[in-house]
């Protein structure tokens, strides 16, 4: 069938084109050549340069704490949206929630830097990263969860009130349980956005303060060496185990997705 | 006698402020208060050493307006929205067949396809970036606006695959066999029945690629010649560079008005497509 | 004393009242239907006895103790939904017992009771199956043992049969009739499907926009509907605009256009001079072949139009010489014939004088 024929050519040419230039960036990580040009031979020696760089991994470790904090309030803060907005539909919250997900992330950044400085004095650092990541992952759990609710047959909590249930009993037998895989995919996908985050960081970091990405900034306008793909390919292992695994908990994840 | 209209009133009201309060009252001080404070910023001197000058002595002035008036500015927010535009179509055009192609496969592989669209989105910015770095620096093909779109639509890809997919994954097959039934072959079964009712999917597609695109900085200065630079450049100057705030300011205003009259536009034509 | 009593109630949304003024009294151990087109406020009445809407007017009360204030999860009611709400996240057995769970009990009854209702509702083997697993007619089980397993005092029914398939349909109501005079726990279900209604109900009450049109046992409101409304609503009837001729405790004498007397049963409301409809059952009607002596009072004679075999009866649309269209409904008693007249056919038309009911409206 020609047309069957063509759409698989244009479709292989898409994922080629996906996959291709992250696949140099993997194999580029084990080549033994200081330059990215050409393949001389397998190497691991920039992961273990890696391992022994103190900037790096003082940066990682900085990436994991503001990941772990700020996907765990974004969750709470998220799931308790996400709820209020399935179930009542406040008028002013999805505005509030859904905006900072859609809007180019400079602006983000660049307000969020003001605020702080200008209004509340504040020395960029760990707190202004936290706030920050924190005030774009709300939505992201938001509509994870709510999407998963309105998946739901709505008579089921009124079945629970119904047999017995008073309201917060059915929150904790019915609702929770049901909203559970979705809080959990809203987790893995805020610790994602946060380890990842390159652009809101880049403004609200100050001096003291480095992350991951923002460490592969500084190594990319200086110099392009293998050390930059090693970090890059195990950051891409990171986060594609923490997508690939939320989707498992909750495939609504694809479609609320950006 | 008036009977409350449900039977437990005071509680659900309760329950209803401690839910929605926490979530509203972060959004308001971390998002709504700094883009008030932005608005703000823009009508500010700039400080002496950077900053906004204080109020005393520095009344509110319209000079970073008048500084943007510049036709300098107005070109560097044309040619972003022209690079914008650029990539939302080259990426619909790449994203489309896909998209269909996913769509139209049997439950269980879809989705796997779907999977497979989404990992490479799941790497970094900076590393999607870097990875045409290395791949057209040794072609002598880099700081070049090529090079840009390259990157530009090698990044947002993945927005115009997904928006397209969910909206072509709910078109009923009976559809078309209906068309096919009476008569339309391949081409003009795409062409009256699928492409219309995927509008929504590529409106939603088009604004979720092109609003980002917009704002973005760090792909025309990692692969962009020094004449690439876009208004997203020029607000990281304003701000770290030159810390001359209410020009970045009021070009953060700017981008603002761009992509809220992208959304409106966008929501229209949503609306208009699919009422 | 009433097991349930609506006095009196009105429940407005708006600008639209959705009951009004509805006052309705069911017994213990019934079987009480609400029944009516969609609209008709019925479903309204049963969240209101449920407790998630409260009246604007009015007042119910559940043993003589009022309602009101009390919430749902309070009420001694229990409902089946009409989508089954199964909680998806609980097996079987696990839905069966979360009302006992609410209320507390031990684990030993908890297990004890959920194993009798397993048996009562026919799913002994089915405790450990997830309600996905189910098909409709298992999932409506469970929603009706879940309903039942606390034994509360009233149990609601909202149109729960809806989404089955005719076959199914039918073996669930007579599955339902048996559970319900087994178990003796007073049901109030809710319906638009009129045969349904007859089937299952004791006691029926017809509704339409948020009033209660009359409310009696099935055979008074198929035999002796009160209005047009009802006499059209529920089963198939002939309607015949007639004028009162004469009204006495013997019965009526109506006049029809073009048809002459027609001999009806009394109605001591009814006035001389009054015009009205006269409700007649197609299967009151009687046709024979012209040849045939008519026994009956009230006898015509007509042409077979048309007709509808529906495998164990025809329906006859039969043009009376006034042009006047009347439905007559025979059994094929005779295998192997579909029917015993033919298109064009003459035939006798009767009844009898005591069939038929007058409507003023």
């Amino acid at each position: 069938m020609r047309r069957g024929a063509f759409l698989w050519a244009a479709a292989l040419t898409a994922y080629a084109f996906l996959y291709l230039p992250l696949a140099v960036v993997v194999l580029f990580s084990f080549n033994d050549s200081e330059l990215n040009a050409s393949w001389v031979g397998f190497t691991t020696r920039w992961y273990t340069k890696l391992l022994s760089d103190d900037t790096m991994l003082h940066a990682a470790g900085n990436s994991l704490f503001i990941a772990a904090v700020s996907s765990t309030v974004a969750t709470v803060l998220g799931t308790m949206a996400g709820i209020a907005m399935q179930r009542w539909r406040p008028r002013f919250l999805p505005f509030l929630v859904l905006t900072p997900v859609a809007m180019p992330e400079i602006l983000l950044g660049v307000s969020l830097l003001l605020f702080f400085r200008q209004v509340l004095d504040l020395t960029l650092g760990l707190f202004s990263i936290l706030a920050a990541h924190i005030t774009f992952s709300i939505g992201f759990v938001a509509i994870i969860v709510r999407a998963r609710l309105a998946g739901m047959d709505e008579s089921i909590f009124e079945a629970a009130r119904d047999l017995g249930a008073s309201p917060w009993r059915t929150f904790v037998r019915v609702t929770f349980p049901l909203i559970l895989p979705g809080i959990v995919a809203g987790f893995l996908m805020a610790f994602t956005l946060s380890i990842d985050d390159f652009v809101i960081t880049f403004f609200v970091a100050g001096v003291g303060v480095t992350t991951l990405p923002l460490q592969i900034y500084s190594m990319i306008k200086v110099a392009v060496t293998p050390e930059v793909n090693a970090v890059s390919t195990l950051l891409m292992g990171l986060t594609l185990t923490l997508i690939a695994l939320a989707t498992r908990f909750a495939p609504e994840t694809l479609k609320g997705a950006r | 006698m008036r009977a409350p209209s449900s039977t437990a009133k005071g509680p659900e009201r309760l329950t209803r402020w401690l839910v929605t309060l926490p979530p509203t009252l972060f959004l308001v001080v971390f998002f709504l208060v700094p883009a008030l404070i932005m608005a703000a910023a823009s009508f500010r001197e700039p400080g002496e050493f950077g900053g906004l000058a204080p109020l005393a002595g520095h009344p509110p002035t319209l000079e970073a307006y008048r500084f943007v008036a510049d036709p300098i500015y107005f070109r560097i927010l044309a040619k972003s929205f022209a690079v914008a535009g650029l990539t939302t179509l080259l990426c619909l055009l790449l994203a489309y067949p896909l998209a269909l192609l996913i769509a139209r496969s049997p439950k269980g592989r879809r989705n796997v396809l779907v999977l497979l669209v989404i990992l490479p989105f799941a790497s970094n910015l900076l590393i999607r970036v870097y990875a045409w770095i290395i791949i057209l620096g040794p072609l002598n093909l880099l700081y070049s606006p090529e090079a840009v779109i390259a990157g530009m639509v090698y990044v947002h890809l993945p927005f115009m695959i997904l928006p397209l997919y969910t909206n072509l994954e709910k078109h009923d097959p009976a559809l078309l066999e209906a068309a096919q039934d009476l008569g339309a072959d391949a081409w003009t079964r795409f062409r009256r029945v699928t492409l219309p009712l995927s509008l929504p999917g590529i409106l939603s597609g088009s604004a979720l690629v092109f609003i980002p695109v917009l704002g973005m900085f760090a792909i025309p200065e990692l692969l962009g010649g020094t004449g690439d630079i876009l208004i997203g450049n020029l607000i990281k100057e304003q701000f770290l560079d030159n810390r001359d705030w209410p020009l970045g300011a009021t070009l953060s205003i700017l981008l603002t008005v761009a992509v809220l009259g992208v959304a409106a536009v966008s929501a229209a034509f949503t609306r208009k497509a699919a009422p | 004393m009433a097991l349930l009593e609506i006095r009196k109630v009105t429940k407005r949304f708006g600008q639209l009242e959705a009951v009004k003024d509805v006052s309705i009294a069911v017994e213990a151990g019934e079987f009480f239907t609400l029944l009516g087109p969609s609209g008709c406020g019925k479903t309204t009445i049963l969240r209101m006895i449920a407790g998630f809407d409260a009246p604007d007017e009015g007042k119910l009360f559940l043993d003589g103790k009022p309602l009101a204030g009390i919430p749902p999860e309070k009420r001694p009611i229990h409902t089946v939904f009409q989508s089954y709400a199964l909680f998806p996240h609980l097996t079987v057995a696990g839905n069966i017992a979360f009302p006992l769970e609410m209320a507390g009990k031990s684990r030993d009854e908890i297990r004890r009771r959920v194993g009798e209702t397993l048996e009562l509702v026919h799913l002994a083997d089915k405790g450990g199956a997830y309600p996905h697993e189910l098909s409709g007619g298992q999932k409506q089980r469970v929603a009706l043992g879940r309903g039942l397993v606390n034994r509360p005092r009233l149990l609601l029914l909202d149109e729960p049969l809806g989404a089955l398939d005719a076959k199914l349909r039918e073996r669930m109501q007579v599955e339902l009739i048996a559970l319900q005079r087994e178990v003796g726990i007073t049901f109030v279900f809710v319906t638009h499907a009129q045969q349904e209604a007859l089937a299952l109900s004791h006691r029926i009450a017809v509704m339409r926009d948020g009033r209660v049109e009359q409310m009696d046992v099935p055979e008074a409101l198929y035999s002796s509907p009160r209005n047009r409304f009802v006499a059209d609503f529920i089963g198939n009837i002939n309607l015949i605009d007639v004028e009162v001729r004469h009204s006495g405790h013997q019965g009526l004498q109506l006049a029809a256009a073009g048809l002459g007397e027609i001999s009806a049963p009394p109605l001591p409301e009814a006035m001389e001079g009054a015009r009205g409809t006269l409700a007649l059952r197609p299967e009151h009607i009687r046709l024979t072949h012209p040849s045939e002596k008519p026994e009956l009072k009230n006898h015509f004679v007509g042409t077979i139009r048309e007709y509808l075999y529906l495998g164990d009866v025809t329906v006859y649309k039969v043009a009376l010489d006034n042009d006047v269209v009347l439905e007559a409904l025979a059994t094929n008693g005779a295998p192997g014939r579909a029917r015993f007249h033919e298109i064009g056919d003459r035939v006798n038309v009767a009844w009898r004088h005591d069939a038929g009911a007058f409507l003023n409206r």
